[in-house]
């Protein structure tokens, strides 16, 4: 995001006397440039300038050689005599002494010097130390040294930086002169306000703010005239989205630029402030034209360049060398200037809007300088540079679209300066292919700003704050015709100048006004139901984590998936974090394994959490329907998208590992058991106010995975699978890291929270008659389900049983093998008579005679 | 020992003191009823003159009898006391003596706690549904056109890269991993706006969810996280009414003091569009080296603005006939600044310890 040097700032706006660049930074944010940072220099003097007035070269035993200076740094100098130790042996002149490394510097030349006291980048406090044999007061700073660039081969030589002898004087505070007092701002600029990739930009913006006035950067005349400059053709063939890849093309000769000519230090310190680097003359010239007006320029080294220029899309099997050395291979889309040599339009001399070809650039001995000055489409440029990964300043000024009138202004201000610093003459007629359409106006009812914003703007006001973003503004009636000035392309629709007009009275006196909705339904059911889910597993003793769906295809094999299980219909990512982990998540425990894992690691023995949340299964339906144009989406259109997105049931999951109840002072420790987990499932079954069925059974592509197979109940409801619990899989369990025994559960909540949508329980009366309670210890068959006996005497009881449970379960030679007893207490009761004794009587005899029939099963 | 004579009145007022007073010398239940067959067993000098009252004459029972039934009564009477006094003295030691530590461990059974995002999705909603508001939910993954296109997202506009988007592979198959919540403001605006249109019924929802953007995990950003948005559909509805429902979110969850700012910014589905900022509720903006809001007195909390006519249009609802608002903020962030939060990955790493700390509510 842009830097601006807030000196380069205050040629174009007035900054309000005194403002701190903190300041500056809250005024832009109130009109929506957000501060990204202030930097400063990170240099604190006394930085000053000095005068070497001897150097003597010492070799030194590790093959070293260090010059010993002593450097006039006139009122920072100490007095004649001898020096500090161990350089007190002589009489110095007034001077200070230093030891410098480097060598591309002699007596007499004019140096920087940082002294005792001071602090460099970094932050690197600067004291006087022994060193060499010698006693040295500071440094002779080398450019990287002071933050100002890459440049190490050597310390700063003041005159080879532009600066000339009689404007230094020895003690002279260095800081100001190379410009290292100056802050620079960072903002961040929406991509709706690419004109602000500028200090043009940016300084109008300050002048929005503040009220302050702005001179216009670009307000410079045009000299000379368009015509027959340079030949340039604009032959796209195929535009992008309708639009044509080039609507503006500028060219401009300036002739005889010296190649040797420096940058002067002002535009270095400035580019580099900016974040840019210095380059050459001409390159430069066209980077600082680009940070002031927002127009990126292109400089050509016009010896090269084959008359005519055609901007055109790039052809099958295209390539180009880009100035960064790299070979690209082009895509039909990318829109190219190219030149004549070898034929029409024939080789590609730069990516338009993005990066200039190494063919044509100014070299050291370019003389005569072709200037480029267009304006491209932005989606164009945006693709571009997004399928080059190639994102460049030029380009990301395109993409958030340029002032349309910029090319030739910026173009004559780069000319100027080539002219101004390196001797250049600009030639008189100029090139200007202009297909820019005229800014269409917008009808706006005068009132609307204050209809969206709720503030009751004059019409005056309105109209004035349009005019101060550039706006024409006149009035028909009720209505306002707006024509946005170029620079504002985001402004195409009333509800755009809405924003502007919002922006600029300010958002601070916005009224607070809570409005009334009308009266609402509440929470869902769904809502009300995965609330008390959550709850009721917290206060079963689990704790709710938020765990990535992100997994492995290891993870799926981990968790034993057969390969023809519906949880291998996996969806994958086509742009995941982590190679390792493309997939989406199947089911929740694949992924709360690694909450467990976390908690394990952390020294925890005892672990018992429960994930909410979705998992993503099924398979593509096929490409969905790309992009509905016209007024709305119909009812059909969103039938169809919904259709083509995948399954995400929410669900609910729980892994408990270790104990239930911890060994303590009163009793000892109860694992977690299978017992736990469907346990549960109880719970969620109350909270969703269904019940399930419960067996071993699994169906068509389903597995107890990754289930222990024998210690898992299978839950379905209306017959359809919703659910497991019970022991992880021994295997599951050592693939994955967990304690053996590990139990866990997962449900479709989705599912079960519908079946009870809408249904209403039913009240019994509750009776307050005398309980009949009765024992029963039954042999059955191991394999008969005791639930199944369960609910045969519940049957048996003709709605006189209120309750019947299992309260103890035997084996053993007692009862022989292959056989269980099975111990049942049922509850009876009527609802409007104590049962006799010949009641009770009749129904256990008929509990006994279902059992026998039904399970062969012998009272004890 | 001489028998004692019913008829001797000192002698049975003798007796009678005596066992008053071994009574009172009792310090247990068990000592009491030691008296107690001392004074009134078989053996007892008492009990024997009682014995010889038979043998008198009419006139000398009648006095004996006066005596001996007075007799009985006081050594009743005592005994009473006495016992009542030592089973209160018993039952208070028993309480002392039965007393328990009660700073022992008393809960063996693991506990558990809900995650906090949840629970402080769950308030921030509660905040809304009290005012009328519904609140709305949609698919996690989600259709291209939801996600941008429906939301004024251009295929081609820079803003498309500003989020960092999770595609579903293949790419053709227009579906990603929604990037915020906004996608569900579409989708309720299409489900309610028969009753907008037909009832008159303005649209007022709230949509709390996961979202998914490219980020890697670190201290201040995770690639999964939790958005709320609100999203206001009616007739002449303004940034004021925006603002108003900002503030009173505010004042909910930090208190009757609380303040917003607005800012002015850029999201493609909003226009005036607007970062908010809540006024620091820590230190009010008076200290500079505050760790909430690093002096600077305000905490970025979301974005907010007036939906684009091009949304409303999306959903099928006439921008000319109706105005509407919306807001959004991180649900993950909220948590780090209402509750010293300093690493984002306490929140997602799972570590139980973490959802601890807030129990079941927030």
């Amino acid at each position: 995001m842009p830097k601006i040097p807030l000196s380069w700032l205050a040629e174009s706006v007035s900054l309000v006397e005194g403002a701190t660049p903190e300041d500056i930074v809250t005024s832009l944010a109130k009109v929506g440039l957000e501060e990204e940072g202030i930097h400063g220099s990170g240099v604190e003097g006394p930085l000053v300038v000095g005068r070497v007035m001897s150097l003597v070269k010492e070799e030194q035993s590790n093959g070293k050689t260090i010059n010993y200076c002593r450097v006039d740094v006139g009122s920072f100098n100490d007095p004649e005599g001898p020096g500090h130790k161990p350089d007190n042996k002589v009489d110095y002149p007034s001077s200070k002494g230093i030891v410098c490394g480097a060598h591309n510097f002699v007596e007499g030349d004019w140096v920087v010097v940082v002294l005792p006291g001071a602090t460099l980048p970094g932050p690197f406090p600067i004291s006087g130390r022994k060193t060499y044999g010698h006693w040295s007061d500071g440094m002779i700073c080398s450019a990287r040294e002071l933050g100002l660039g890459e440049d190490h081969s050597g310390i700063i030589v003041l005159t080879s930086l532009g600066f000339s002898a009689d404007e230094l004087e020895p003690g002279q505070d260095a800081i100001p002169l190379l410009g290292l007092d100056q802050k620079t701002i960072e903002i961040n600029v929406t991509p709706d306000r690419g004109y602000s990739f500028s200090i043009r930009g940016v300084a109008r913006e300050y002048a929005h703010a503040t009220g302050a006035s702005f001179t216009d950067p670009a307000g410079i005349p045009v000299t000379g005239a368009a015509g027959e400059g340079f030949p340039v053709l604009i032959e796209d063939e195929a535009p992008v989205r309708g639009n044509v890849g080039c609507d503006r093309f500028v060219a401009r000769i300036v002739r005889g630029v010296d190649p040797n000519a420096p940058v002067p230090a002002w535009m270095k310190q400035r580019l580099e402030g900016a974040g840019m680097r210095s380059i050459s003359l001409a390159v430069d010239v066209t980077n600082y034209v680009m940070l002031e007006l927002g127009q990126p320029l292109h400089a050509y080294d016009l010896a090269t360049v084959t008359a005519p220029i055609v901007v055109r899309r790039a052809r099958p099997a295209e390539s180009i060398v880009t100035l960064d050395d790299a070979t690209r291979v082009l895509h039909g889309e990318d829109l190219l200037i190219t030149d004549s040599d070898g034929g029409h339009g024939a080789r590609a001399i730069g990516i338009a809007g993005v990066m200039g070809g190494a063919l044509t650039e100014v070299s050291a001995s370019t003389v005569d300088v072709l200037l480029e000055g267009a304006h491209f489409d932005p989606i164009t440029i945006a693709r571009t540079a997004r399928r080059h990964k190639l994102g460049s300043e030029a380009s990301r000024r395109f993409e958030r679209a340029v002032d349309t009138a910029l090319p030739p202004v910026a173009v004559q201000r780069a000319a100027n300066l080539l002219a101004e610093l390196g001797g250049g003459v600009i030639e008189d007629v100029f090139t200007d292919v202009n297909n820019v359409p005229a800014v269409s106006p917008i009808e706006m009812d005068a009132d609307y700003p204050s209809r969206i914003v709720g503030v009751d703007y004059p019409v005056s006001e309105v109209v004035s704050s349009l005019e101060q973003v550039g706006c024409t503004v006149t009035q028909d009636g009720d209505v306002l015709i707006v024509t946005p000035p170029t620079w504002r392309a985001d402004l195409e629709a009333p509800i755009n100048l809405v924003e502007e007009v919002a922006r600029l009275r300010g958002f601070e006196n916005l009224p607070s006004v809570l409005p009334v909705a009308p009266p609402g339904r509440g929470y869902t059911h769904s809502q009300i139901v995965r609330k008390s889910v959550a709850r009721s597993l917290a206060e079963a003793g689990l704790t709710q984590v938020l765990t990535y769906p992100f997994i492995s295809s290891q993870r799926l094999d981990d968790c034993l998936l057969p390969s023809d299980d519906v949880r291998r219909d996996v969806i994958r990512l086509a742009n995941p974090l982590s190679a390792e982990q493309p997939l989406l998540r199947t089911a929740l425990i694949e992924t709360l394994v690694d909450a467990v894992k976390v908690n394990l690691g952390r020294g925890a023995q005892d672990v018992a959490v429960y994930e909410t949340g979705r998992a993503y299964l099924g398979r593509l339906v096929g490409a969905i329907p790309a992009t509905y144009s016209g007024d709305s989406i119909t009812p059909d259109d969103v039938e169809a998208l919904n259709k083509a997105i995948p399954g995400q049931v929410r669900r609910v999951a729980g892994i408990m590992a270790g104990n239930k109840i911890a060994a303590g002072w009163d009793g000892h420790a109860t694992p977690w058991r299978w017992t736990d987990a469907m346990a549960m499932v109880e719970k969620v079954e109350r909270a969703c106010g269904v019940v399930l069925e419960i067996s071993s059974e699994v169906g068509e592509r389903q597995s107890t995975a990754p289930f222990h197979p024998g210690r898992v109940a299978i839950y379905r409801l209306d017959g359809e699978i919703v659910g497991g619990a019970g022991e992880l899989h021994p295997k599951v369990c050592e693939n994955l890291g967990l304690p053996a025994r590990s139990v866990a559960f997962e449900l479709l909540l989705d599912p079960m929270i519908s079946e009870s949508e809408g249904v209403l329980v039913t009240a019994s009366p509750v009776s307050g008659q005398v309980l009949a309670k009765e024992d029963f210890a039954f042999v059955v068959s191991s394999d008969v389900a005791a639930g199944d006996l369960v609910s045969a005497v519940i049957d048996a009881g003709d709605g006189l049983v209120e309750d019947a449970r299992v309260f103890d379960v035997y084996t053993g030679e007692q009862i022989g093998s292959g056989k269980k007893s099975l111990a049942i207490n049922v509850k009876m009761r009527d609802a409007d008579h104590t049962l006799s004794a010949d009641e009770v009587l009749s129904v256990r005899e008929a509990i006994i005679a279902a059992a026998s029939e039904k399970f062969g099963a012998m009272l004890r | 020992m001489t028998e004692l004579s019913p008829l001797d009145v000192a002698g049975v007022d003798a007796a009678v003191a005596e066992a008053l007073a071994s009574f009172a010398a009792a310090t247990s239940l068990d000592e009491l009823k030691e008296a107690r067959l001392a004074a009134t067993g078989d053996k007892a000098a008492l009990t024997l003159a009682n014995k010889l009252i038979g043998g008198l004459t009419p006139e000398e029972k009648a006095q004996a009898g006066k005596t001996m039934g007075g007799a009985r009564a006081a050594i009743g009477r005592a005994l009473a006391a006495r016992t009542a006094e030592l089973e209160a003295e018993r039952d208070a030691r028993v309480l002392v003596e039965e007393a328990v530590d009660v700073t022992l461990p008393v809960s063996r059974a693991l506990v558990g706690a809900r995650h906090p995002l949840e629970t402080m999705q769950e308030r921030m909603c509660d905040v809304f549904v009290s005012m009328g508001w519904e609140v709305a939910e949609g698919p996690e993954m989600e259709a291209e056109w939801f996600n941008f296109d429906a939301l004024n997202f251009d295929p081609d506009h820079p803003a498309r890269e500003m989020q960092d988007t999770f595609f579903i592979d293949p790419p053709s198959s227009g579906l990603l991993m929604r990037t915020h919540t906004s996608p569900v403001q579409v989708r309720a605006a299409l489900e309610r706006r028969d009753s907008l249109e037909n009832e008159g019924r303005g649209i007022y929802v709230v949509c709390p969810g996961k979202t998914f953007r490219t980020d890697e995990l670190d201290a201040t950003h995770t690639p999964v996280f939790h958005q709320i948005e609100g999203l206001a559909i009616d007739r002449g509805l303004t940034m004021a009414h925006l603002k108003g429902t900002l503030d009173h979110f505010a004042k909910s969850l930090f208190g009757p003091d609380a303040v917003t700012r607005l800012r002015p910014s850029f999201f493609p589905f909003t226009e005036p569009s607007a970062e908010m900022d809540l006024r620091c509720f820590v230190c009010g903006g008076s200290d500079p080296d505050c760790r909430t809001c690093r002096g600077t007195g305000w905490i970025e909390w979301g974005g907010c603005g007036m939906t684009h006519p091009n949304v409303l249009r999306a959903a099928g609802i006439d921008p000319t006939k109706y105005t509407a608002f919306a807001f959004g903020m991180g649900i993950e962030r909220t948590l780090m600044f209402r509750h010293s939060v300093t690493d984002m990955r306490d929140m997602v790493e799972g570590d139980v310890r973490f959802s601890q700390q807030f129990g079941m509510e927030i």
